[in-house]
């Protein structure tokens, strides 16, 4: 035991800690804590932010899963699916952007880093302003103007009130603005990965790239897959309230590009049922932990 | 037969063998500069361009127009321009000092001292690092509502300043930092305090700057705080007053559009230019962001 060094021996129940670690943890459990605790408790209460919230047990739940039709029908479908597409979707993208960037010598692989990264810090002004002139529903909107001139239109298309198009706009916006924080740590992972394993990979029999992929690049870095893995799925549920500001309504014409988020917003702050919009946040909240421990179970280096 | 050498990863100079893999990104890039490219353009166009038929993408006489008339109406509007600027900046600089101090004190705390419950927090920060704070923002409103601190910068500030992104990474930094040289430092009589100050502090700037840089990302384009914290005009940011430009007149103002690509484009510039000033310490930093 002589080797548990004098540092370890000092500082074990160390009050100093407490010290460093007070200012945040207070913020942390105000902040982060104690709103998913109300969350949890307020989704079992009817309140309507002017009475008291009365307990109804599971009855937002319930009503959440058996009588919510527009959930059912529009919310739930709409954010699987832009879950499925933007999550796994732009995590796919990241890594493989990231992968042909790490075989570039420094600066193409800088400018082409900071272009893909450049879309996921333009945060909400930028954002929906841009994607609206873009997709304006008349001829003199830049997609329609375009596709008119290519022959493959004949009239313009209400891009962002067409319930056709809503959704696929919404989803595209989010690939677009995948190449975040995770992009940045897959990219920084496969660069730091040890070259010396390539070699000898090579020599043990490695012919091509992709293998090289499967065999080492993922196994080396599965820690850092797995922090980019999260942070892809969360910065994806982010963004999901473009489609309310492109389409300028919330609700979405036909709840065509409705999501979770959105369905939060309706019934919290422009009905006030604020018990019901709560259990729908623990919904949100389940759906990005399941998205999150599935990554987990995939890149978890036990 | 020549055998497969195995790719050079992160190559010092550029070969021929990258043209290919740069054509292949090529295409994506494009598609991702593009909008980007865009509000540059759209910016600068003046009235004639930005209704021309057919619609131009990029500008051939640029102008300051859009810039001229987004602070003209904010000047006529009742609160000026630049109350909105220094509420931004004030919010700004306080929450990413705030996040960087409270985030490197609590980092060194956990990868380097010991005490109880060191673990368990550690586990709850990252589960944290999964928290969609557009998922609570209820209860948030609620907690901000009970603590009395609405309609102040307070509210503003505080509820951004505990990152558990930063931590994390900030965290994960200082487990780098060799304990012999902070046990030499014990030895030699120094405090915690010291230790964090002279040590821990100079050797993880690049988590510093990393840490620094998403902060100001959060909070500089935020609008949560404004849009449900406060309901007094003049304590709200410039974000907020950008949103209103563009929601306000988005649909037939011809002047709208635009004023919203100048305020776009003046909501974007900081973020780029310190991203692209700080890179290189990002990307050291993401080298340890693995999650065990």
């Amino acid at each position: 035991m002589k080797k548990r060094s004098k540092i370890a021996r000092k500082e074990y129940g160390n009050k100093q800690a407490y010290v460093f670690l007070g200012p945040y943890l207070i913020l942390f459990i105000i902040f982060i804590v104690v709103p998913i605790a109300i969350a949890i408790g307020l989704s079992f209460t009817n309140f309507n932010t002017l009475e008291k919230p009365n307990f109804v047990g599971f009855m937002n739940y319930i009503t959440l899963l058996t009588k919510d039709e527009i959930f059912m029908q529009y919310v739930l479908p709409n954010t699987v699916t832009y879950a499925l597409i933007v999550g796994p979707g732009g995590y796919a993208l990241s890594f493989l952007l990231a992968w042909a960037l790490a075989q570039l010598s420094p600066a193409p692989r800088t400018i082409l880093a900071l272009i893909l990264y450049s879309p996921s810090i333009t945060a909400g002004v930028a954002m929906t302003s841009l994607w609206k002139i873009l997709f304006s529903g008349d001829q003199t909107g830049y997609i329609n103007a375009w596709l008119i001139n290519a022959g493959i239109l004949t009239e313009p298309i209400r891009w962002l009130t067409d319930v056709r198009f809503l959704l696929p706009i919404i989803i595209l916006i989010g690939l677009w603005s995948s190449m975040g924080v995770g992009f940045l740590a897959i990219l920084a992972g496969i660069l730091n990965s040890d070259e010396s394993l390539y070699e000898a990979a090579a020599i043990d029999g490695v012919k091509n790239r992709f293998q090289e992929m499967i065999y080492i690049t993922i196994p080396t870095m599965k820690p850092q897959m797995l922090f980019a893995a999260v942070m892809t799925i969360v910065g994806a549920f982010q963004n999901g309230a473009i489609g309310v500001q492109l389409a300028g309504a919330n609700p979405t014409p036909g709840y065509a590009g409705q999501l979770i988020v959105n369905h939060i917003e309706d019934y919290g702050f422009i009905r006030y049922e604020m018990g019901y919009a709560a259990a729908v946040s623990v919904v949100l909240l389940g759906i990005v932990y399941l998205f999150s421990t599935v990554s987990k179970r995939l890149f978890q280096s036990e | 037969m020549a055998r497969y050498k195995g790719s050079r990863i992160n190559p010092k100079k550029f070969e021929r063998g990258q043209i290919k893999i740069i054509l292949m990104v090529l295409p994506l890039a494009l598609f991702m500069l593009f909008p980007i490219i865009f509000i540059f353009c759209h910016a600068f166009k003046p009235m004639d361009e930005l209704f021309a038929y057919p619609p131009r993408f990029f500008v051939s006489r640029p102008s300051l127009d859009n810039f001229e008339n987004l602070f003209r109406t904010a000047r006529t509007s009742g609160i000026p321009l630049s109350r909105y600027v220094f509420n931004t900046v004030l919010v700004t600089v306080l929450v990413v000092l705030g996040s960087v101090v409270l985030s490197t004190m609590a980092g060194f705390a956990l990868s380097k001292l010991r005490f109880k419950g060191k673990f368990a927090i550690m586990e709850l920060n990252n589960a944290a690092l999964m928290f969609v704070p557009i998922a609570v923002m209820i209860p948030r409103y609620l907690t901000i509502n009970t603590l009395g601190i609405t309609n102040t910068y307070l509210a503003h500030i505080l509820p951004l300043i505990s990152m558990p992104v930063c931590l994390f990474l900030i965290k994960q930094f200082i487990d780098q930092v060799p304990d012999a040289l902070i046990e030499a430092a014990y030895i030699d009589g120094a405090s915690d305090f010291r230790v964090y100050r002279k040590i821990i502090l100079p050797l993880i700037r690049p988590a510093i700057a990393t840490g620094a840089l998403l902060a100001f990302q959060q909070v500089w384009g935020d609008l949560q705080s404004s849009t449900y914290y406060i309901s007094n005009d003049g304590l709200r940011t410039l974000a907020f007053y950008m949103s209103t430009l563009t929601s306000a007149t988005s649909s037939n103002t011809i002047a709208g559009q635009g004023m919203a690509a100048a305020a776009s484009l003046i909501m974007f510039i900081p973020n780029l230019i310190l991203f692209i000033i700080l890179q290189r310490n990002v990307m050291n930093t993401m080298a340890h962001s693995g999650i065990k």
